[in-house]
């Protein structure tokens, strides 16, 4: 057999490599926090498609003539051509303002295809909140027991540390690139606390299996399995990574604009899940269950 | 071996039958299925209004008086003659209104959100310092807006004014307002404004009315009136406390991007489990055609409204559905090296995978569930998408290609391994 890089043997560079990104984003959080999204901060937030490159300017004097005055840094760019204006008010506006927003712009910006507005009530703002955060929390603890039931607490508790891994990730890429956090940002975190575990489990899957053909009786014994484990499995996690990943890039780069960050967040996501199912839950779990073992084999047996 | 050459080309032709079943179903019908899926509001441009009801301090909100405020609210929506609006109550305070398509929404929200309490009084006083009327206090109104048919229309009069016709239901009751207050004036309050104070000229038998003045002055200022008198009162005022509008024009276009980008999605994963593994790549292809197909009648038929999130979900469930196939097919791969023959191994491979596939399915069925549970309208039609296109991707993707595998292999017709994307040198080891 071909020598190869062996994963579990430099464990700790990976959990040294998570970890720093970890720091780094909890930083990054105590110092920032979120870009929230009106979703989660109340107040209005409109979007005008105006499919020519945005004049801030302009933008600002076309809302100036319906008497909407708009702080300084409250309008920005967006779009991968930067041909949409995203404007930010605090306060919610009326259906009326919403009506005169959408008439001016057809005036001033002949070539736009119309807007999408956004106004949150404080109440709604904060109850949604609430909300996303214990639904983040249930759906881990509800994958934890399923896990739980189908393997063991071990590797339940390995897959799911690789998990909230991922979408700690998530939110701190989002936190440094100062993106904007809404409710379909909820939407993805969900969709990655389910869909990142499912590589986990196919390794798991694996070391279950090669656990019941031979039962490893030292820490090195059970390394070299949970190695081969990940090896044996490796183009299975690569390749149904990509085909996931290849809808999202689409997604990506030619969907709808309201799901432009939401596509973002789940390709970090998947990129994130499958290195965590590889490098980080499945020695994790080595670490944990080689206490068990002694550390050396009883007796050199054949191997 | 006449007899088992005929089965074997009956295997195939049950294969070849089940390719030409799928494809020409899903040439055939899938254009009309998905002109039959009614679009959400942010494909197709519209709005989504989530309002509270607020108690007022003499009227406490009841169970009852909740679901009196949700029946105003959809008779109000109805007279609008909008195609399938959702009107949901929400937290037992709030009702969600939302409606897709081309409309004005300011207008719209008007007649559905926003008070008509029309109210006629004999006497009324005018504060002189602000110059506001109001109703002489401890006096009951002598007619309200229930005492109205719903008939009320935008009408001009003989002077060319815009006015907005009343009918009383009882035309007794007007009789008798008209005779008591004959020469004198009466005060039509509409939202506690006044909007004018007549002096009746003649008593009136028909029951027939109409009023006009204040800024009751345009045309569409009367026909909202109107509307919002014929849906009747809303027994509480209605706070909008979140909204979302989606320009009808930016709803279409995101539709088209997001199409272009999912039918991208599919053609590379297409070639992408083509090129991996060839023949085998191929029928995972054709479940996965079955699979579209498949979400396509289920969303048809249970008139799930799609989304944009939704279609996101739908594309990215092409990704999740071939997970499956290639979860087996790298177990078939292990078992060929393990020196199986190619057809045992398809058996062994689909029965070792199984397990794999549907605990990873689970867990992600198991976020959609709590999606679905907390989330609200778009992260909903996102939850829904997504679970539904778990179930039918196990159907297809496991099921299916499964008993196509099975067809294809013991039809002995291509039996190489290279051709189920094993590499050459791994067979003879």
């Amino acid at each position: 057999m071909k020598a190869r890089f062996d994963i579990v043997k430099r464990k700790w560079w990976f959990f040294g490599l998570s970890l720093a990104i970890t720091v780094a984003g909890l930083v990054i959080f105590a110092l920032f926090g979120f870009n929230l999204g009106t979703d989660f901060k109340a107040g209005s937030r409109v979007q005008l498609q105006l499919n020519e490159p945005v004049n801030v300017g302009k933008v600002r004097s076309m809302l100036n003539d319906i008497g909407l005055s708009v702080g300084e840094g409250s309008i920005t760019v967006a779009g991968t051509r930067g041909d949409i204006a995203v404007i930010r008010f605090p306060t919610t506006l009326s259906q009326a303002q919403i009506a005169k927003i959408g008439a001016e712009e057809k005036k001033d910006f002949p070539k736009s295809t119309g807007d999408t507005v956004d106004t949150v009530d404080p109440i709604v703002a904060r109850q949604t909140s609430q909300k996303a955060v214990w639904a983040v929390l249930l759906a881990s603890l509800f994958i934890v027991v399923y896990m739980a039931i189908r393997f063991e607490y071990r590797f339940a508790v390995s897959g799911i540390i690789a998990l909230l891994h991922d979408a700690f990730i998530v939110m701190a890429v989002f936190a440094i690139l100062r993106l904007e956090v809404d409710l379909t940002f909820v939407a993805a975190i969900l969709t990655i606390v389910g869909y990142s575990i499912n590589d986990t489990i196919v390794i798991f899957d694996r070391i279950r299996e090669n656990m019941n053909v031979a039962k490893p009786r030292s820490r090195g014994e059970l390394e070299r399995l949970v190695d081969k484990s990940l090896w044996q499995t490796m183009s299975r996690s690569i390749n149904t990574v990509v085909t996931v990943l290849i809808a999202a890039v689409m997604l990506y780069f030619f969907g709808g604009q309201s799901i432009h960050n939401f596509t973002f967040a789940l390709i970090v996501g998947l990129v994130s899940g499958a290195y965590s199912s590889i490098f980080i839950a499945s020695p994790i779990w080595v670490t944990w269950r080689s206490r068990k073992l002694p550390k050396s084999k009883p007796a050199e047996s054949v191997e | 071996m006449k007899n088992r050459s005929s089965r074997r080309w009956g295997r195939f032709g049950l294969f070849f039958v089940i390719i030409c079943i799928v494809v020409g179903l899903t040439a055939g019908t899938s254009m009309k299925l998905w002109n039959s899926i009614p679009l959400g509001l942010d494909l197709k441009g519209g709005f989504d209004l989530l309002y509270q009801i607020e108690p007022t301090k003499d009227h406490p909100l009841t169970k009852e008086g909740v679901q009196a405020a949700l029946q105003a609210v959809q008779l109000r929506v109805d007279s609008l003659g909008v195609s399938s609006p959702i009107i949901e109550l929400e937290d037992g305070n709030r009702i969600r209104v939302q409606i897709a398509g081309d409309f004005d929404q300011n207008y719209y929200q008007q007649i559905i959100g926003e008070q008509a309490n029309l109210e006629i009084y004999g006497s009324a006083t005018l504060n002189p310092k602000t110059g506001k009327w109001t109703p002489a206090p401890k006096q009951k109104p002598l007619a309200t807006g229930a005492d109205l048919k719903s008939n009320s229309q935008w009408a001009t009069d003989q002077n060319g004014q815009n006015v907005v016709t009343l009918e009383f239901k009882d035309p007794a009751k007007w009789e008798k307002i008209t005779k008591d207050y004959l020469g004198k004036p009466i005060y039509v309050f509409l939202n506690g404004n006044l909007l004018t104070n007549p002096v009746i000229q003649s008593v009136m038998y028909d029951g027939k009315s109409e009023i006009s003045g204040g800024d009751l002055n345009t045309p569409e200022k009367c026909e909202t009136l109107a509307k919002q008198l014929n849906a009747g009162a809303l027994p509480y005022p209605l706070k909008l406390v979140s909204s979302t509008n989606v320009g009808p024009s930016l709803g279409i276009a995101s539709l088209k991007a997001t199409m272009w980008a999912g039918l991208a999605a599919i053609l590379l994963i297409f070639l992408f489990m083509l090129v991996l593994y060839r023949l085998a790549g191929l029928i995972a292809d054709i479940a996965l055609v079955a699979y579209l197909y498949l979400i396509l009648l289920t969303f048809a038929g249970l008139h799930v409204v799609l989304t944009l999130p939704g279609l996101a979900a739908l594309v990215l469930g092409v990704g999740m559905a071939v997970d499956a196939n290639i979860i087996t097919y790298e177990r078939i791969k292990d078992e060929m090296r393990n020196g199986k023959s190619l057809q045992s191994s398809v058996i062994a491979g689909n029965k070792r995978a199984l397990r794999a596939i549907i605990d990873s399915n689970a867990t992600t069925f198991i976020a959609g569930a709590v999606m679905y549970w907390f989330g609200q309208a778009d992260i909903r039609g996102f939850a829904i998408s997504l679970m539904l296109s778990i179930v039918i991707s196990l159907l297809t993707a496991v099921l299916l290609s499964r008993a196509m595998l099975l067809l294809f292999t013991k039809s002995n017709v291509v039996n190489h391994p290279w051709w189920y994307g094993v590499g050459k040198g791994v067979v003879q080891k």
